[in-house]
């Protein structure tokens, strides 16, 4: 391994221009001429927009125009889509209403936009707002999902009888009761997986300009897959053929999937700005972030997981509920379906596993990915009923989960994916050993004499990322494909530029993706220039998401690297007079075997551009490859975490007192940034479990819309977590890589809360377990200590 | 945020004239509270005053018993203040959990104070401590201050100087915070001075700060954490909202009650 190669840790040669606010966000953007937009949004979460008078406004100072979703509707132009086809158990599509980018007729939920302000600065854009005169006819509004499809609820739109988007189901029903039928034991739990707000630390952002002489409209835009809002754009909206419209997302201060989705905003821009002739900004302030970027989980479920008399897994059965909220996004269909139910086999051999989605419309912010997808959802429907059977059964947690893990692999699940590889056992090993497991029952009594209650929790989770084979998501509804591009352009002195499809909101590309392509060329990682995020410049891509960046992305870098250096071995063997078969790449330096004749990499890479030395009839000048890599699996991360709580029965206050993760992400190329990464998504995992509570009123107004009401997890909510690895390669990549972006995420909920039950002693709280909830379990219980 | 003026007086003489002449004016002592409500448009004062310039409005001075505290002192000056560490230690940890960092290096104990958030700690340091709340006309008594949430004893043109603690012999607050604001979902404050003793409560109370005459009365036998077993407080009266039910804050005082009288007699 090189000081800088795949494999080391090496400091992040983005950090020094973040760190020092050298950066360049979409707010940094400011283009001649250009104009605020203020979006004027529904205080009602169900309403009739009757009228809608801008007179006023319109004639306020520095206003070019106030527009309407009766005067977008004009133009004609289409709706936001969800682009992933899910179908009904009866085969009938799903029911996707019409989101149009300014609501027409009826806002849906608090925030939808009705009208929008543009003016020359933001500040004379809010005051002319404050002259717009909206007439609403409030209507009845539904915002619990167990509530949405009960006879009687409000109808939020007229395509969604009942609000019922599909009713959708994987597995079988029939051999899943039998299973649950003559089983030993049955564990049966409920549970509402709490929605979450994003929270990237950079708000969503859009700049939009027209350029009249040309016809093309360019977008600055906060998004993690600025192809993919190209495409969706052009292709669905309609705004302008894709060789018309150029997408950049230049640097962009997180995602955790909320900037996935093209949104109305972006789209509202684009429109206006050829509308009224100039460049047209929007940067979503924080209480608009929470009112309008996509919320994630929401899910209320029933489980039931059946065991034999040797406690083996029989069969697992899921109902679930999902909350799409006002309107499909993106990729919502696809969140509470194929990226939640293949996951509930979990580590374990379950026979039988069969899973009921019910996907509905409330009046609330649209949901769907959020850090994980589907997947913490599906971790903690498994780990929690393995945990509350061990506890049932009288077997340790540890040794309930090694009697039902998949020791051999490949292992086709009941719910279609078939796992690779992996060593369950070793992460949980490891991770025992790590965390002073047998120490447990010693530190407890302590805790007991200090009058505080302890609890421990394990998450054996499993996760799928590198989505995906293309033709396999095409089959499960996708629009897209899901591979992804690069390319590989030497220059003449042997430095590279590498155009990526995939897309840097904070993962660190730029270090680690130089790591790969110096590794393996023998330069520096100085010598190595990532570009992304610019429809221009990178032919197409993907994005980033779903942790799919190594093992797609550089893979696709993988792919075009193995051309570059087939024609660089043909150059080398014109410049060296030998045989092609003849010249072996290694360090940096084109050898033929047997000899000292070389050439450095330089060399060759100056020799490909001055072709003084090959026959360019046979051999085109320069250096210069591309490759799509299309997955041919699914990856599978998979660990153990264990979390340990100490509980103050007076207050309810839960302070994590350890924890330790044993994660196989496969192949490693930046140990920091992988330990970053799971630092990350443990402390979102963490603030799923304990604190973030994101809480609608009856008549769906957001009641924790700011920091004072909506709690992130901070660093004194965390303790030092020990993380270490285990290692299987991915066998379907080239690197052997899993993915590591979401582990935390994953697991996290799940142990947190095993450990709180664990320490309380009852299976009945909800996330998140705030001091009030835990407090309450308490006063039920009988078990609120000396308090009075 | 509305476009407004903005004064910066040099004078107390100055900034009283500005505000009797200004009667929607506000005055900007941290601005912590009043520049968010600004910006989010949900306060609209035509004029700010500035106090920043005024020359003997922030500092700290012991004399005898008694700290006093010039009303445009920073948290973070009161929580690193040798002074203040000295004579009333928990006054200076108090301020030191105060916001963050960025709150505590530019919101002032008189703005605090003034604002009166019925969450704030300040609050309950001065009715905890008994100290007296001194303005440009008059001295005031913390127990008469605080009238109300975000209501004070203040009459219009009134501008606190500074606020007079008197050093107790024993003194605690423990506050139990907000998970997502981090403000007191509960804070309690106790002292002992003398045969004065005091029990402040902050956060839960639905007219803002409030003494708890039973606990004192029981502490006054004896002050220690035992005299205050079993005692609770009524839920009637108090704050509850989703992070805290009116009864888990009443409980919640009880439980804080005792472990600051364990703190301040160094249990």
């Amino acid at each position: 391994m090189s000081a800088t190669g795949i494999g080391a840790a090496v400091r992040r040669k983005e950090d020094h221009r973040f760190i020092t606010g050298k950066g360049h966000y979409t707010d940094d953007v400011n283009r001649p001429g250009q104009a605020a937009i203020y979006f004027i949004r529904s205080p009602h979460a169900h309403a009739k927009i009757k009228k809608i008078d801008t007179k006023a406004a319109a004639g306020m100072p520095g206003v070019p125009a106030v527009f309407t979703g009766a005067q977008f509707a004009e133009d004609k132009l289409g709706n936001l889509i969800c682009g992933w086809a899910v179908f009904s158990k009866d085969g009938s599509p799903m029911k996707m209403a019409p989101h149009a980018a300014i609501a027409a007729g009826k806002a849906n939920y608090v925030g939808d936009a009705v009208a929008v302000v543009i003016a020359d600065t933001l500040a004379q854009a809010k005051d002319a707002a404050e002259k717009v005169v909206v007439d609403y006819e409030v209507l009845p509004a539904v915002v619990d999902p167990a509530k949405a499809a009960a006879p009687g609820a409000p109808l939020i739109h007229e395509a969604a009888p009942n609000n019922t988007i599909y009713n959708w189901h994987i597995g079988d029903a029939d051999t899943t009761n039998a299973a649950l039928k003559n089983a030993k034991h049955v564990t049966k739990l409920e549970f509402i997986n709490n929605r979450l707000v994003p929270n990237a630390m950079e708000p969503r952002a859009a700049i939009a300009e027209y350029d009249a002489g040309s016809g093309n409209l360019t977008l600055w835009n906060a998004s993690q897959n600025p192809h993919v809002a190209r495409l969706v754009i052009a292709a669905f909206v309609g705004m302008a053929p894709e060789n018309k419209l150029r997408v950049i997302a230049p640097d962009v201060g997180g995602g955790f999937g909320s900037k996935i989705f093209i949104y109305p905003e972006e789209v509202v821009c684009l429109w206006a700005a050829r509308k009224i002739g100039r460049p047209v900004k929007w940067t979503a302030e924080r209480s608009e972030s929470f009112i309008t970027d996509a919320h994630g989980r929401d899910h209320v479920t029933k489980a039931q997981m059946a065991f034999d008399g040797e406690g083996k897994i029989t069969a697992l059965k899921v109902h679930t509920t999902a909350n799409i909220g006002a309107y499909m996004s993106t990729f919502s269909s696809a969140i509470p379906t194929f990226f939640y139910a293949p996951l509930l086999s979990g580590q374990y051999q379950i026979p039988h596993i069969y899973c009921e989605v019910d996907a509905v419309y409330t009046n609330t912010v649209p949901v769907d990915a959020y850090r994980g997808a589907g997947r913490p959802e599906a971790t903690f429907v498994v780990e929690r009923l393995i945990e509350v059977g061990a506890r049932e059964l009288g077997v340790e947690p540890p040794a309930l989960r090694r009697r039902n893990f998949v020791k051999s692999f490949p292992y086709q699940t009941s719910v279609a994916f078939l796992y690779d590889t992996g060593d369950f056992d070793a992460s949980l090993q490891k991770a025992l050993e790590l965390h002073d497991y047998k120490g447990f029952g010693k530190r407890k009594r302590e805790s007991e004499r200090l009058g505080k209650l302890r609890g421990i929790g394990f998450s054996t989770y499993i996760e799928a990322c590198g989505a995906a084979p293309s033709a396999i998501a095409g089959q499960l509804g996708a629009g897209v494909g899901l591979w992804e591009s690069a390319e590989v352009r030497v220059n003449p002195t042997g430095s590279v530029e590498i155009l990526t499809g995939s897309h840097a909101h904070g993962q660190g590309h730029e270090t680690t993706f130089a790591q790969l392509v110096a590794d393996r060329l023998g330069i520096s990682v100085d010598q190595v220039n990532i570009v992304h995020g610019d429809t221009d410049k990178v032919q197409f891509g993907m994005g980033t998401y779903g942790s799919r960046s190594g093992a797609v992305g550089m893979s696709a870098i993988v792919k075009a690297l193995d051309k570059v250096e087939a024609k660089a071995k043909k150059i080398a063997a014109h410049l060296l007079e030998a045989a092609e078969a003849d010249i072996v790449f290694k360090d940096g330096k084109f050898t033929v075997a047997g000899t000292d004749k070389s050439a450095a990499w330089g060399e060759v890479a100056l020799g490909a551009y001055v072709a003084h030395k090959f026959p360019t009839s046979e051999i085109e000048p320069g250096l210069k490859e591309g490759a799509f890599y299309d997955p041919t699996n699914f990856t599978f991360p998979a660990g153990c975490h264990i979390c340990e709580v100490e509980i103050d029965p007076d207050t309810g206050a839960t302070t994590i007192v350890g924890w330790t993760a044993v994660d196989d992400f496969g192949t490693v190329i930046n140990p920091m940034i992988v330990e970053g990464q799971v630092h990350g998504g443990i402390a979102q995992g963490v603030g799923q479990a304990l604190l973030e509570h994101t809480v609608y009123d009856d008549k769906g107004q957001l009641v924790t819309g700011s920091y004072m009401d909506y709690a992130m997890p901070r660093a004194d909510n965390l303790p030092s977590f020990k993380v270490d690895m285990t290692v299987t390669k991915c066998p379907s990549n080239p690197l052997g890589i899993k993915g590591c972006g979401e582990a935390g995420a994953i697991a996290a909920p799940a142990a947190v809360m095993n450990a709180i039950t664990n320490a309380l002693g009852t299976e009945v709280i909800d996330m998140p377990a705030t001091p009030q909830a835990v407090w309450a379990v308490l006063q039920r219980s009988g078990k609120a200590a000396r308090a009075a | 945020m509305y476009s407004f003026t903005f004064h910066r007086p040099e004078t107390l003489r100055q900034a009283a004239s500005l505000l009797s002449k200004n009667a929607d004016a506000k005055i900007l002592a941290g601005g912590h509270m009043l520049l968010p409500t600004m910006k989010l448009r949900l306060a609209n004062p035509p004029q700010l005053i500035d106090l920043s310039r005024i020359e003997g409005l922030a500092g700290i001075q012991q004399s005898g018993r008694s700290l006093a505290i010039g009303a445009m002192t920073r948290h973070a000056d009161v929580h690193a203040s040798p002074v203040v560490q000295q004579a009333i230690p928990v006054l200076a940890k108090l301020a030191g959990m105060i916001g963050d960092p960025a709150v505590r290096h530019m919101g002032t104990i008189g703005g605090s104070i003034a604002n009166n958030d019925p969450s704030a700690d300040y609050p309950a340091a001065c009715l905890g401590l008994g100290a007296t709340i001194i303005t440009n006309k008059r001295r005031i008594a913390a127990d008469d201050f605080f009238t109300g949430m975000f209501s004070t004893a203040l009459e219009p043109a009134e501008i606190i100087t500074k606020v007079s603690f008197p050093v107790p012999k024993k003194a605690a607050y423990q506050k139990f915070r907000n998970q997502a604001s981090r403000y007191a979902l509960v804070g309690v404050f106790v002292a002992k001075r003398g045969s004065d003793i005091r029990v402040a409560v902050t956060g839960a109370g639905s007219n803002g700060v409030f003494r708890v005459k039973a606990f004192e009365e029981a502490l006054k036998k004896r002050f220690a954490p035992k005299s205050l077993e079993g005692l609770t407080v009524p839920a009637t009266g108090l704050n509850g909202d989703i992070h805290g039910s009116a009864e888990y804050r009443a409980h919640l005082i009880a439980v804080l009650a005792r472990r600051a009288v364990a703190e301040a007699v160094g249990k």
